[in-house]
């Protein structure tokens, strides 16, 4: 049997005596959509920062593919294959679009520090940037300053940032947070896009996206998995429904 | 043939540029200003890696100039003692040597983070490297400096660097050479992550890239070209003393570059020209410079803070849609008024300055060559009404100026749209 993509075990993280997340064990196998649901302060958000390296777990360990990455720098953590956005955008304000998509693909394509190769003869990573630009839809918008662009095109270049590197595992912080309706709906579809033969693990408020994107779900409550279960199943689970799905649905 | 031309073109002309400066300004006070640029323009340039490619104010920039100095100074009265067959044209590879080495010392130390601290950091370093260069006499010289002799190297094609004319060459050959490179390093992947680093050095993490180890990077290249400069100054002055490693000098090079703007490649260019003309001519008329440098730096960073780089390019896009006829008449009024408060300003300056510093002259002065009496209410009056009339009709028009701009930009954008829409 393959290790899972990403495996949490026994999870902990306090600020002080506060506990913010008190024993999570989760298995996520390769290629699965996951979605971590939960009300507002239930940690999930930290539960991500954690992961990817923003913060120091108290107790436990996180393990890609079988590694053992815990308490590792984020940029470490990254060159292993492992990519998130946030959710307050989290871009190069003053770069251009081009620049930010550029910048993120480098380290993957091999170029490290290297001062002494010229960016602009680089074709493999223009290439890519040109590919990631078309699927976040902001080709024509590639000269413009990140900085000035509308809120859901900063969104989609958050996407863009985290998938340019070609990780084969992706934390989405909330990707539809604030947008309307149809802003979603490109969102989900690119997600599902970009997704593809890859893990992804998404922190979601829109139960429409959570349920028609997920392979499984879990809920979190107060730091502590309420369960971890499909889509179907997730919804059907009493101690789920009165912590949290019954105030949402219905 | 283009390709080349729009790749070299312009570092070409540069060349040809350098070349022929001292036929159009042969004068001896005009060749060591030109050379005092060109060491001036390396400094400001590479105190850029640092503000304007990667978000890093340091303090103590200068630390680099002068131990590149002192080093290449001690390298060439080695070379000189020992008869060693080094032209004096590679000896700033000395400096170089002692920058990079200085700066991923200091760096090390200093770039373990961003922002405030580090600033502060540099501040205890520089202020460190000074009071040291003061301690260990046999390296630093103390208080008089160490001095060498260029002409005691071994001449190279029969060139002694004797003549001014000489070393203006040597320094522009290296000041060339020095730009290009600093150029070439803003477009390689490391260039490009500086700026990531810059705007979001949190985001930088979380697509592969260490933000200490960039930090760490440039400021070390930049070190490297600051000793360049350093040892140009020791080559042209033949003197380093323990003030070309001071804050004085890390406050010039803030000064320049704020000055010619932060936000370009060429902004430090113009300010390390501009800062080191106005030294020469100002130190020349009047012992107060000091005090209109500063006055200089908060204008600057009150009404322009994108710098005269930034002021121009602002103004790009109503040049190509031809706006800038609704502007110019805006721009021309502030200028004149701003130069009438200063012709005030000066004026009280130089007034206050006789009657204290130079009180045993006597009140009987000159101001742009009109003779008066520094007691006498008269030239008081007229400075004050200078000062405020001019400063208020500068504050109106500056204001003017900025509505004018931004309809003249409106304009140049509707006219742009227009332009592509009939494309």
């Amino acid at each position: 049997m393959t290790a899972p993509a990403l495996e949490l075990s026994g999870l902990r993280k306090s600020f002080g005596a506060t506990q913010i997340i008190r024993g999570v064990d989760l298995a996520i196998p390769k290629g699965e959509r996951h979605a971590v649901i939960g009300p507002n302060g239930a940690g999930k958000s930290t539960l991500f920062h954690l992961i990817s390296g923003r913060y120091q777990p108290s107790a436990g360990s996180v393990r890609l593919r079988g590694e053992d990455i815990t308490g590792m720098a984020p940029q470490l953590i990254n060159r292993r294959g492992l990519s998130r956005s946030f959710q307050v955008t989290n871009i190069f304000p003053r770069l251009s679009v081009w620049e930010n998509v550029r910048c993120a693909t480098l380290w993957a394509m091999g170029y490290k520090y290297s001062f002494w190769r010229n960016i602009e003869r680089l074709a493999d990573a223009r290439q890519r940037t040109e590919q990631i630009l078309g699927e976040i839809n902001l080709l024509d918008r590639w000269k413009v300053p990140a900085g000035v662009l509308t809120y859901a095109e900063q969104r989609a270049l958050e996407i863009g940032l985290t998938i340019a590197g070609n990780a084969d595992v992706l934390l989405l912080d909330e990707p539809t947070a604030g947008m309307s309706h149809a802003e979603t709906e490109l969102v989900v579809a690119l997600i599902r896009k970009v997704s593809e033969n890859r893990t992804l693990l998404m922190i979601e408020h829109d139960m429409s996206v959570v349920f028609g994107l997920a392979d499984r779900i879990s809920v979190l409550v107060y730091g502590e998995l309420l369960a971890t279960d499909t889509p179907e199943r997730v919804k059907a689970n009493a101690a789920v429904q009165q912590a949290y799905l019954g105030l949402e649905v219905s | 043939m283009k390709n080349f031309l729009s790749t070299f073109g312009v570092w070409i002309v540069a060349a040809i540029v350098a070349a022929c400066l001292p036929q159009l300004f042969g004068s001896g006070l005009a060749l060591t200003s030109m050379s005092l640029m060109g060491m001036m323009i390396i400094f400001s340039l590479s105190y850029n890696m640092l503000l304007g490619q990667t978000g890093l104010l340091s303090f103590g920039h200068a630390v680099f100039f002068g131990l590149g100095g002192f080093f290449c100074v001690h390298a060439m009265n080695d070379v000189a003692a020992g008869k060693l067959p080094v032209p004096l044209i590679v000896v700033p590879l000395a400096g170089a040597a002692a920058g990079l080495v200085f700066g991923a010392l200091l760096g090390w130390v200093s770039t373990r983070r961003g922002g405030t601290a580090f600033s502060m950091i540099t501040l205890g370093i520089g202020e460190l490297v000074a009071s040291s260069a003061l301690i260990l006499r046999h390296f630093f010289g103390g208080e008089e400096g160490v001095t060498t002799n260029r002409t005691d190297l071994a001449p190279l094609f029969g060139l002694n660097f004797g003549p001014q004319l000489q070393v203006y060459y040597l320094i522009a050959a290296w000041c060339l050479v020095s730009v290009a490179a600093m150029y070439a390093l803003t477009r390689t992947p490391f260039g490009r992550i500086c700026n990531a680093v810059r705007d979001n050095p949190e985001r930088a993490a979380f697509i592969g890239y260490d933000p200490q180890a960039v930090r760490f990077l440039s400021f070390t290249l930049s070190g490297l070209f600051a000793g360049i400069a350093g040892a140009l100054a020791a080559i042209n002055f033949e003197i380093m003393n323990a003030g070309q490693l001071g804050a004085a000098q890390s406050g010039a090079v803030i000064l320049m570059v704020f000055i010619g703007g932060v936000g370009t490649f060429a902004g430090p260019i113009i300010g390390a020209i501009l800062v080191t003309y106005l030294q020469v001519a100002l130190s020349d008329v009047t012992d107060a410079w000091q005090l209109y440098f500063g006055l200089l730096f908060i204008g600057m960073v009150m009404f322009v803070p994108e710098g005269i780089a930034g002021l121009l390019l602002r103004q790009q896009p109503l040049l190509r849609e031809r706006q800038l006829h609704r502007v110019v008449p805006f721009y021309a009024l502030a200028l004149l008024a701003g130069l009438v408060t200063i012709a005030g300003l000066s004026l009280a300056i130089e007034m206050a300055n006789r009657l204290t510093a130079h009180a045993g002259d006597g009140p009987k002065m000159a101001f742009l060559h009109v003779p008066l009496n520094a007691t006498s209410v008269l030239p008081w009056a007229i400075a004050a009404v200078l000062l405020v009339g001019g400063g208020w009709l500068f504050l109106r028009a500056a204001r003017a100026s900025r509505n004018a701009y931004d309809t003249a930009l409106a304009a140049s954008l509707a006219a742009a749209l227009a332009h592509r829409s009939n494309a």
